[in-house]
């Protein structure tokens, strides 16, 4: 069985945003970018399944610029066997991603494409659940435990409170939790494999998909600075300042 | 707070940009090596340093190394870390393939060695004695012990050691006293004691390769009858397997000052079976052949562990509220200011900066002539490298050990009384860098290896090897508007290191003391004209770069700010240096004895 990832490139997690002066965006000039954690997680998943025989072929995808070559390197280092890129310079957003990724997937007719729940740049979360939409496939978000089982996959998902346990029927799709596995490290050797394996570079018009924005953005700015705190004398003290607040 | 991320971009500035020049050329035996891959290394590596070593840095530290029964217990964490640090093979990075390893260039190992020892150098001598042992294998066994070991030692399932220092026999070999005897199989028994031997037991791997120097029966006295032998802990069995355990023990752990998570060992041998490793008689031009190479890796301890002092000193004068700037309150809305408003804490942290920089260009240089000693095309092109890394090998062991231990004090000052309390993390680099001026060969033997050895050698070529570059880029560059008035300082030191040499070489022909008294001076001229050279050249880079808009100006800039702060304060020094240089050795050696 044959396994989709998208990845994105996203600035790394450790690097504090800062916002561009004119408010347009966050200011991404020569800033440590990295693979989205939450894919990263996708991608050891994908390979823990062909590591038990579940899965034959992992093929990683990413939408973005031809800098996102380094990204897609880096999950053939981790152990995928082939990659897309689909080169754009413009801001893609989820909706024109799942159209794309649905192109890919008619394409490829992978039994499963695991996502990251959400890009730490945007924190959008929706990539995954638009995708199955389109595709008209089930979908097991938030995943804290995979199992594939004959024709089908046994997602269970992080919701509030606990856990829910979900049966889907193959081809599905499957969004990452934080929690579903902790990604290796790259081997030496296998870095030097990633060289050498298949990447393919296609545009957003080879799938005929338009990605100009749909969405405005008005403006990027830093969250307010928190206030220092007041004390309260007591509980009607703490009430009074609610309602003055306006928040009781 | 132990602080460190791997200063990626100025490694790719010192791989990719600084020496492209050099003269070594491309190597085409390294082409594969392309900058994408070699970024993709460095990135997956600093990685694994920062998020498995780096932890264990100071949990290592307090727990230190045990010794129970015999065996040797590495601190919490280690096992695992030394098992993540193989499987990724790590350890075989700059190995021959023909073994198994990954064959990169020397010039990306080094940036790794870095990183390694920045973020625990205690760490780092498991992998590191085992990687001079495989060196030392790869050129002088024969092929039966090449097959038996060398897979098992690039894999890092074993490990290895170099076992020369004995109680009463340090820095003069021709002291050693363990013996080896024919023992009528083709192999031989042996029996001494050795101190001091790193990672002589412990347990991360499943045998132990002691590389030991000791005299055969015949042997002439002195070095010139030492040999080398392989002696296992383990004798392997048909299948190459660990089997029969031999004579070769760990008596007890050494106390250290720092270090503590590296188990340094008393061995006691009781013939023990070993394998002659090269000629009867040589095994000292063997070791030495291991030595050279890891003299190199120990002055890229000092320049780790200077790297981390800084960032984590750093980190803390950007957080320390302490007085107010003298200029103003810089941060009027606190009860202080940041400490790194002081003008003196910037002197501390600027010189950190500067001394890693500085030796980080001057490695890279070094490092590219290992790879073109080791695979260049031409022969001329091959020998010139050798030439450059022999004279370069005792200023990098040496002067990187001594700015890392500065660095780390500098550190612990900037930490102020904090510093001074191990929680806060840098007296342990402080404890950690001092080994790095003593193994190895000391530091003033390294000077004297330079004067008495490097120096006059092949008629004063070795020295060409760095004199020419830099006389040739001083005439090009005197008149360069960005940088002429930094290459109007680099002649001016340079000129005093051709003088100092010229001292030394007339002096020294008729009195070897001379040369002895001015050993330790000279090779910090010699580092600091090196350095000088790397931050000149680093400087046209950079400004040329800002010229032409690039978009990384914020590191170009502070490229340029970096050399104007060592060459304004502390590439004086080498005037200095000269005058010291030039009195000669008589304050030295006039002084009575009982006077002491
Ligand atoms: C933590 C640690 C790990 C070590 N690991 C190993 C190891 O793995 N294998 C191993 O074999 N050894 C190892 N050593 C030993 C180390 O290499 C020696 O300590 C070192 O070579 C110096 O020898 P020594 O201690 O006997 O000092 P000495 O030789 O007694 O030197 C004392 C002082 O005299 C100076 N001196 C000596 N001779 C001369 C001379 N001719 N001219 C000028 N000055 C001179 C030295 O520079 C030094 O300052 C280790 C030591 C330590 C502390």
């Amino acid at each position: 069985m044959k396994i989709l990832v998208p990845v994105k490139r996203v600035i790394d997690y450790n690097v504090k945003p800062r916002v561009k002066a004119d408010g347009t965006g966050v200011d991404l000039a020569n800033v440590k970018m990295s693979m989205n954690p939450f894919d990263e997680i996708a991608v050891e998943e994908a390979i823990r399944l062909k590591e038990k025989g579940i899965a034959t072929e992992i093929v990683v995808a990413s939408i973005g610029p031809a800098k996102a070559q380094e990204t897609l390197r880096t999950a053939l280092a981790m152990g995928a066997d082939r990659a897309i890129l689909v080169a754009t310079d413009d801001a893609v957003e989820p909706l024109a991603v799942a159209k794309i990724l649905k192109a890919i997937a008619e394409e490829e007719q992978p039994a499963l494409v695991i996502l990251g729940k959400q890009a730490i740049d945007d924190d959008s979360n929706q990539t995954g659940q638009m995708l199955a939409a389109l595709l008209g496939r089930p979908q097991g978000t938030f995943a804290n435990a995979v199992t594939v089982e004959g024709d089908k996959v046994i997602v269970a998902r992080e919701i509030d409170g606990g856990l829910e346990t979900v049966q889907l029927a193959l081809p599905a799709i499957i969004t990452t939790d934080l929690r579903l596995n902790q990604p290796r490290y790259a081997s030496l050797p296998n870095i030097m494999k990633a060289k050498s394996k298949p990447l393919a570079t296609k545009a957003p018009a080879d799938y005929g998909v338009d990605t100009a924005p749909r969405l405005r953005t008005v403006t990027v700015a830093e969250p307010p600075m928190r206030q220092a705190g007041i004390k309260v004398a007591d509980i009607d003290d703490l009430v009074g300042k609610l309602k003055e607040l306006g928040v009781a | 707070m132990q602080i460190y991320t791997a200063p990626l971009r100025d490694m790719r500035f010192v791989l990719n940009e600084l020496h492209t020049d050099d003269g070594f050329g491309d190597i085409p035996a390294l082409a594969d090596f392309t900058p994408d891959l070699t970024e993709a290394v460095l990135t997956e590596a600093a990685k694994l340093c920062q998020d498995v070593l780096l932890p264990l840095n100071r949990s290592g530290d307090e727990e230190g190394c045990t010794l129970e029964n015999g065996v040797v217990r590495t601190p919490k964490g280690f096992i695992e870390a030394y098992k993540a640090f193989t499987e990724g093979g790590w350890n075989a990075l700059v190995l021959p393939p023909e073994w198994g390893g990954q064959g990169a260039p020397e010039a990306v190992g080094k940036l790794v060695e870095e990183m390694i020892c920045a973020t625990n150098v205690s760490f780092s001598l498991y992998p590191g004695l085992t990687n001079g042992a495989i060196a030392a294998l790869t050129v002088y066994a024969n092929d039966t012990l090449k097959q038996e070991y060398l897979p098992k030692m690039v894999s890092g399932e074993w490990s290895g050691t170099m076992c020369l220092t004995e109680p009463h026999c340090g820095t003069d070999l021709g002291l050693l006293r363990t013996r080896a005897e024919p023992d009528g199989e083709g192999g031989y028994k042996l029996s001494g004691a050795k101190i001091f031997i790193s990672a002589g037991e412990h347990d991360l791997t499943s045998n132990i390769v002691h590389l030991v120097l000791a005299r055969l029966p015949d042997a002439p006295k002195g070095v010139k009858g030492i040999s080398l032998f392989l002696v296992p802990k383990y004798l392997p069995d048909a299948e190459g397997n660990p089997s029969v355990r031999n004579g070769a023990k760990c008596t007890a752990i050494e106390h250290k000052m720092g270090l503590k998570a590296s188990a340094t060992c008393q061995m006691l041998f009781e013939d023990a079976k070993g394998w002659l490793v090269g000629e009867p008689h040589r095994g000292l031009e063997a070791m030495f052949t291991m030595m050279n190479a890891e003299r190199v890796g120990v002055g890229i301890q000092g320049l780790g562990i200077g790297e981390a002092a800084y960032q984590s000193a750093v980190w803390y004068a950007k957080d320390r509220l302490q007085g107010r700037s003298l200029s103003g309150a810089k941060h009027p809305d606190k009860p202080a200011d940041p400490i790194i408003v002081h003008p003196d804490v910037r002197r501390m942290l600027l010189t950190m900066r500067a001394w890693n920089e500085g030796c980080r260009g001057v490695s890279a240089w070094v490092a590219r002539a290992l790879d073109a000693e080791k695979h260049g095309a031409e022969p001329e092109q091959r020998q010139r490298a050798a030439d450059f890394v022999a004279l370069m090998t005792p200023v990098v062991k040496a002067m990187f050990t001594d700015l890392g231990l500065e660095s780390a004090s500098l550190a612990v000052q900037c930490y102020g009384g904090h510093g001074f309390i191990r929680e806060s993390g840098v007296e342990q680099y402080m404890r950690d860098a001092r080994i790095a001026m003593l193994y190895e060969g000391t530091n003033g033997i390294q000077a004297l290896d330079l004067v008495g050895r490097k120096m006059p050698a092949e008629m004063g070529r070795y020295l060409r090897s760095f004199f020419h570059p830099v006389s040739d880029f001083i005439e090009a560059n005197l008149e360069d508007p960005a940088i002429g008035k930094m290459v109007a300082g680099l002649k001016r030191a340079f000129e005093a290191l051709q003088g100092a040499t010229a001292i030394i070489a007339e002096r020294g022909m008729k009195d070897p003391e001379e040369g002895g008294a001015a050993a330790t001076d000279y090779l910090r001229l010699m580092g600091l004209v090196a350095m000088a050279y790397c931050f000149a050249k680093a400087s046209k880079i950079a400004s040329r770069a800002l010229m032409s808009g690039s978009g990384e100006a914020g590191f170009y800039k502070a490229k340029i700010d970096t050399a104007r702060f060592f060459y304004e304060k502390l590439l004086p020094q080498s005037a200095s240096l000269y005058l010291a240089i030039k009195a000669g050795k008589g304050s030295v050696m006039d002084f009575a004895e009982e006077a002491f």
